[in-house]
């Protein structure tokens, strides 16, 4: 029987993450994993490399608390829902201090956890000629083609000591399966040291075993799952909620004032004791209805060798399509 | 007026009498799209002028989001790039190493979509920050995939929504996104894949380059814009086309789908 990961949050979070930790809190706007980055500022934990390639509200509540030094990135602003003021404050006023920034594009970001994930000492990227960027981000270096003509510019793997990454589900071992937008959650995986998974459900291990596709991150790649229902709120779970655009509309609005923010982080992270305290801290009127109507997708099959003494006929039947249309038809959801 | 659909009934071909600059803007942005196949495209006024192409005059067109989603079918209105209304029920979602390495680097990509804080002469441009970038005046969003797009895509067109001098500088405060002719001066690095900008539609009117290495052309002005008006809001002695058309003001039909059918909910149309 292979390991049992499953902890709570706040002993996995103890145990994993410590002061001066660069940590990788991955999921593009999709899944962000907000209860572990909430648990990470109740803990208190300080001079952190917080790596995201979209920071996002997390970036603004974490840097807010005090916990990280140094942002590893490729944008600086909340998607479609507007400026990060706790961000902007630190760069454009040093209030209430300084914050060491490596800036990259987005496809530098997605390279260097490959290049981690991959244990690669560089990568080369098709970006950048003519750019500022390598002007105010001396990790991305020039190279002499070794093949051809010309140069290239490279950037380094990103091997973060911690990443952190939200799920719909996994079994015990941490097999951990993922679908809707899958963003860069398997190379961060796989660059890091350790890795934390919550999760919105632990599911027998016959589910996963039924749809070994969906498996996205493998249980040997996982150190501690974490059961976390809701746990990417405000952000959204494909099939389980929607996100929170009132509260991400809301948080640029507010945020612009700074005593806002700390107030906010006393209200539902500092003075909550865990996530389920956080949520109702902000309320079953906001959260219900988030939830979202199913729309399952269509069972696909893995198949099975025929048992021995099969007929012919079966196996024809399978050749016709016959068994997949059956399939179809008991499922109901065809359009 | 000109905008004329074939086929179409001239009642719903007529100028629409109350029209935005917004309407305008994005029925603009949709008539470039003719002829194209895949554009990448963030939220917001790119995605208004892709479904009104799609509707309008491109049965063709396909959309690819940056979060991974290619042949969206959404029951609703998107609220961002990463919408779970764009995942269920589309043709495609890849990961974002398939999307940034083999669907944009790999040259899969006709037109970019991009907006930016400031554009120079030749289409390079600044989303990073305004002033100087180890203490700005303003952090804007950096690069996100903005970089990648310009140095791979086919062809890029940009939104922007101011057009004065502060927008259409002589010199960017930061090169974000460069320009071929950017790219081409540093000699470092490798060559981009396309042209750079190709289209600039301003609240004042369309600029193109037609050279990969020329400058911005005033192609068209909006209607009630004169050429010097435009002229005086550029940062650099703009060049002026020979003939400078007037911008083909949306329909009537135009206005209803993007109302009636693209954004009921008013999300983007102001």
């Amino acid at each position: 029987m292979a390991k049992d990961k499953v902890l709570p949050l706040p002993e996995a979070i103890r145990a994993l993450v410590h002061d001066g930790d660069s940590i990788a809190l991955e999921g593009f706007s999709h899944l962000i994993p907000f209860a572990a980055g909430h648990e990470i500022i109740r803990q208190g934990r300080r001079g952190l490399t917080f790596c995201r390639m979209t920071p996002d509200l997390l970036a603004d509540m974490m840097i807010g608390a005090g916990c990280v030094d140094r942002l590893v990135c490729s944008f600086f602003a909340s998607g479609s829902a507007g400026a990060l003021y706790e961000i902007r404050r630190r760069l454009e006023d040093h209030d209430p201090a300084p914050l060491e920034v490596e800036e990259y594009s987005h496809h530098a970001m997605v390279l260097r956890y490959h290049a981690g994930a991959s244990r690669l000492p560089f990568i080369p990227i098709r970006s950048y000629a003519g750019s500022d960027l390598p002007k105010i981000n001396p990790d991305i270096r020039l190279v002499d083609n070794p093949y051809g003509e010309g140069s290239a510019y490279v950037v380094p793997p990103l091997n973060p000591d911690v990443t952190i990454v939200h799920a719909q589900r996994a079994d015990r071992k941490g097999n951990v399966q993922i679908w809707g937008i899958t963003g860069i959650q398997q190379e961060a995986v796989y660059a890091a040291e350790r890795v934390i998974v919550t999760v919105e459900e632990i599911v027998d291990d016959e589910v996963v075993r039924s749809d070994p596709n969906r498996t996205l991150i493998p249980a040997h790649a996982v150190d501690a799952v974490c059961v976390v229902p809701r746990g990417a709120h405000p952000s959204y779970v494909q099939g389980s909620y929607d996100r929170d655009n009132a509260f991400y509309r809301m948080w640029p609005k507010k945020a612009k004032d700074k005593a806002w923010v700390q107030e906010w982080l006393d209200t539902h992270v500092r003075g909550t004791a865990d996530h389920e305290e956080y949520l109702a801290t902000i309320g079953e009127e906001q959260l219900a209805p988030l939830t979202v109507a199913p729309r399952p997708s269509q069972p696909v099959d893995y198949g099975r060798r025929m048992p021995a003494g099969a007929g012919a006929a079966s196996a024809g039947a399978r050749a016709t399509g016959e068994t997949a249309s059956a399939a179809n038809d008991d499922g109901g959801t065809q359009r | 007026m000109t905008g004329t659909i074939d086929g179409q009934a001239a009642a719903a071909s007529a100028t629409a009498p109350d029209y935005s600059q917004t309407e305008l803007i994005v029925c603009a942005a949709a008539k470039m799209l003719a002829g194209k196949s895949t554009v990448f495209a963030g939220i917001g006024l790119p995605t208004l002028a892709v479904d009104l192409a799609h509707r309008t005059l491109n049965r063709d067109i396909e959309l690819i989001y940056e979060s991974g989603v290619t042949g969206a079918h959404p029951e609703e209105m998107a609220e961002g790039i990463a919408d779970f209304v764009l995942v269920s029920g589309a043709e495609s979602v890849v990961s974002m190493q398939a999307l940034f390495g083999y669907v944009l680097q790999g040259g899969n990509v006709d037109v970019g979509f991009l907006g930016a804080a400031q554009i120079d002469r030749h289409g390079s441009l600044n989303t990073s920050v305004i002033g100087d970038w180890e203490r700005p005046t303003v952090r804007l969003p950096g690069s996100g995939g903005a970089s990648d797009i310009m140095s791979n895509a086919g062809e890029v067109f940009v939104i922007i929504r101011r057009h004065d001098h502060a927008s259409f500088p002589a010199e960017l405060d930061f090169v974000t996104s460069p320009s071929p002719v950017a790219a081409r001066a540093s000699g470092e690095g490798i060559p981009p894949q396309g042209h750079g900008v190709s289209v600039v539609i301003t609240p004042l009117g369309v600029l193109q380059r037609e050279d990969r290495f020329g400058e911005l052309v005033l192609t068209h002005t909006h209607p009630g814009v004169t050429v010097d008006q435009v002229k005086d809001a550029t940062g650099w002695d703009l060049k002026i086309a020979d003939h400078v058309q007037s911008t083909a003001e949306p329909t009537l039909e135009e206005v209803r789908l993007l109302r009636d059918e693209i954004d009921t909910v008013r999300l983007y149309l102001r």
